[in-house]
């Protein structure tokens, strides 16, 4: 491996002092495309202080090297702020990829930092691949609505950027052996200069839910009739540890919030199980979904579209069906709970 | 206060049907509409207009045809339309439509705030928002859940992000990206429809912005489409009918084998 090499790049993500999922997600991606190109990865961190231990973790997880820089204005994300920093270190250390997360901030910091270096960037991939023989980066992402799919290169601009969806690829496994080196960059206090002040973080917002990272949403439709049915899904969502989703329909008609919408105006999600109860699967609903690994779906008319698009699909009354798929799952959760508990007895 | 509304016009997906063999869009005789993301942004303009005062105007690149949106636009209570228009600015990718974007801007003069929608539905990159921000050097608040502008000319803003709300605070000219849940868009009235019939719309071309030839249109797009590809979106599942009590409890036990077999309940 040569360290003349231009580079691969992730952009980690920190969350109250921890590395977020998708951090070890963009390894798993910048892993393979280092491994064909012959290159280091590098994961580059910002924040306003951590510890070796914590940037160990991204080692672990296959980057070669942590590229750290620590300063106290860079503890919440401020896209100037962030896209200064970046950008500032690629024109230095020119890097021929780098990719970010597809979330809020990946989003607004990466089109701004591909302004400040003038490449090409590409929003949301899905998958990323290596093209024989140039050593272009392929970036394919789904676009309008997921009904194409475009494959996307950066022949004459580098760095080639992209985001990656969250939960489009799964981290790699720990690798407490494996070796890798840690550098903390001094920044020059005038880089983090800003014009945004962060006032404020609300964490625990009542009856908000992080639907991009969860694996598994449970939602409900105008199906479902009226707000208070929501509960319904509520119980089901807790009983398959998942969290709560809701068509455009259901959030239109004021009986759950808009944090809670899936689908084109609402957020794009890639869950392990989605399961929906009540939607029929407008071309809207579905682009939200697309990726989704497994489609479970709930709905009494056998043409809904959204049966089409499941994995499993159930034909049949909500009212009576999410009752009783909630009770079982309880009554297996205690028994296995008993199970357990019988089982650790001397 | 004066406000630019970026806007974009696209498809109509809400009219659209889908292949029932492929599960794709049919986009035969669709219809063009404003990307209704940016209708909030619009309505977020207007309602700033009627307690600050000032003048909002709403701008576009696109086709002649994308005229429509902006008369759309003027009819919901924007007071001026620009168009940007040209043939060699077709095939532009995000780094090239918001450079032209920003000649534009630079054109149009002075201005307070700039506000666009999070993202266009047909494209869905949403990048074009914070490019725009970055070639004016103007500071970017995205993902606005809310938004205040008070008479010190701060901006407070409410971003929705993964976690929860983020809180911000910058100064005036600034650029915000709004998402749904800030207003609920207005109807354009039978009085705003007739003031947008008789609004003249401003035309720009690439000659009239002083654009860099290199940098517009297929040519000055640093990304470039190498495949475009129909994903089946149609995944073939098992279907079962649960239309009695006895269906439903056999219904769910399948269900449930089927979770398990792919690992999807916790133990």
């Amino acid at each position: 491996m040569s360290v003349l090499k231009p580079e691969v790049w992730t952009i980690a993500e920190m969350s109250g002092g921890a590395l977020k999922g998708v951090s070890f997600e963009l390894l798993a991606r910048g892993r393979a495309l280092a491994d064909k190109l012959g290159v280091e990865l590098v994961s580059v961190v910002l924040a306003p202080s951590v510890t070796d231990r914590v940037l160990r973790e991204l080692i672990e997880r296959g980057a070669d090297a942590v590229l750290c820089v620590e300063h106290p204005a860079l503890a919440d994300f401020v896209c100037e702020t962030y896209s200064r920093v970046i950008a500032g270190l690629a024109v230095e250390r020119a890097p021929q990829i780098v990719l970010a997360a597809a979330t809020t901030s990946g989003r607004t910091l990466m089109p701004h930092v591909a302004i400040s270096l003038h490449t090409g960037l590409t929003a949301d991939c899905t998958e990323l691949d290596i093209e024989e023989g140039t050593g272009n980066l392929l970036q394919t992402r789904p676009a309008i609505g997921g009904n194409i799919m475009a494959t996307i290169k950066t022949p004459e601009n580098r760095p080639q950027m992209a985001t990656v969806r969250p939960k489009s690829s799964r981290p790699l496994e720990r690798d407490p052996y494996r070796e890798g080196r840690i550098e903390r960059v001094v920044f020059s206090p005038s880089a983090v200069e800003t014009r945004v002040r962060v006032l404020d973080m609300e964490r625990d917002v009542v009856g908000f839910e992080n639907l991009e990272e969860a694996h598994i949403v449970v939602a409900g439709g105008r199906g479902l009739k009226k707000a208070e049915n929501f509960q319904l899904v509520r119980e089901l969502a807790d009983a398959l540890g998942g969290t709560v989703g809701a068509s455009r329909e259901a959030v239109d008609r004021g009986w759950i919030s808009y944090p809670h919408q899936v689908g084109l105006s609402g957020k794009t999600i890639s869950p392990r199980l989605y399961l929906c109860a009540g939607i029929s699967g407008a071309i809207q609903h579905l682009a939200g979904i697309k990726t989704a690994e497994t489609i479970v779906s709930i709905n009494s008319d056998p043409e809904a579209s959204i049966h089409k698009v499941a994995d499993f699909a159930i034909v049949g009354d909500l009212f009576e069906i999410l009752p009783r798929l909630t009770a079982k799952l309880r009554q297996r959760a205690a028994q296995s709970a008993y199970t357990e508990q019988e089982g650790g007895r001397p | 206060m004066d406000i630019l509304v970026a806007i974009k016009q696209v498809p109509d997906t809400d009219k659209v049907k889908m292949d029932p063999e492929t599960g794709t869009m049919v986009r035969e005789g669709v219809e063009s509409i404003v990307n209704p993301l940016d209708l909030y942004a619009i309505e977020v303009a207007i309602r700033l207009k009627e307690r600050h005062g000032g003048k909002v105007t709403v701008f576009t690149m696109g086709p002649p045809a994308a005229e429509k949106a902006l008369k759309e636009a003027i009819a919901m209570g924007c007071d001026a339309g620009v168009l940007i228009s040209d043939r060699a600015f077709s095939g532009s990718d995000t780094w090239a439509t918001s450079y032209v974007l920003s000649r534009a801007v630079g054109v149009m003069g002075r201005y307070d705030m700039i506000l666009t929608g999070e993202r266009a539905t047909d494209g869905d990159t949403g990048q074009v928002g914070p490019c725009l921000a970055a070639w004016l050097d103007i500071p970017i608040l995205s993902y606005a859940g809310s938004l205040e502008a008070r008479e010190d000319r701060k901006v407070v803003v409410r971003r929705l992000v993964e976690e929860g709300y983020q809180k911000v605070e910058t100064e005036m000219p600034c650029l915000v990206t709004v998402v749904k849940e800030i207003a609920t868009p207005r109807l354009p009235t039978l009085r705003g429809k007739k003031f947008a019939r008789q609004t003249k719309l401003t035309v720009y071309g690439a000659a009239d912005l002083g654009i860099d030839a290199g940098c517009i249109g297929l040519k000055g797009s640093p990304t470039k489409v190498a495949k475009i590809f129909y994903p089946k979106v149609t995944r073939e599942g098992e279907m079962v009918r649960a239309s009695n009590g006895a269906d439903v409890a056999a219904a769910v036990d399948k269900l449930i084998a089927f979770l398990d077999e792919r690992d999807l309940i916790g133990t």
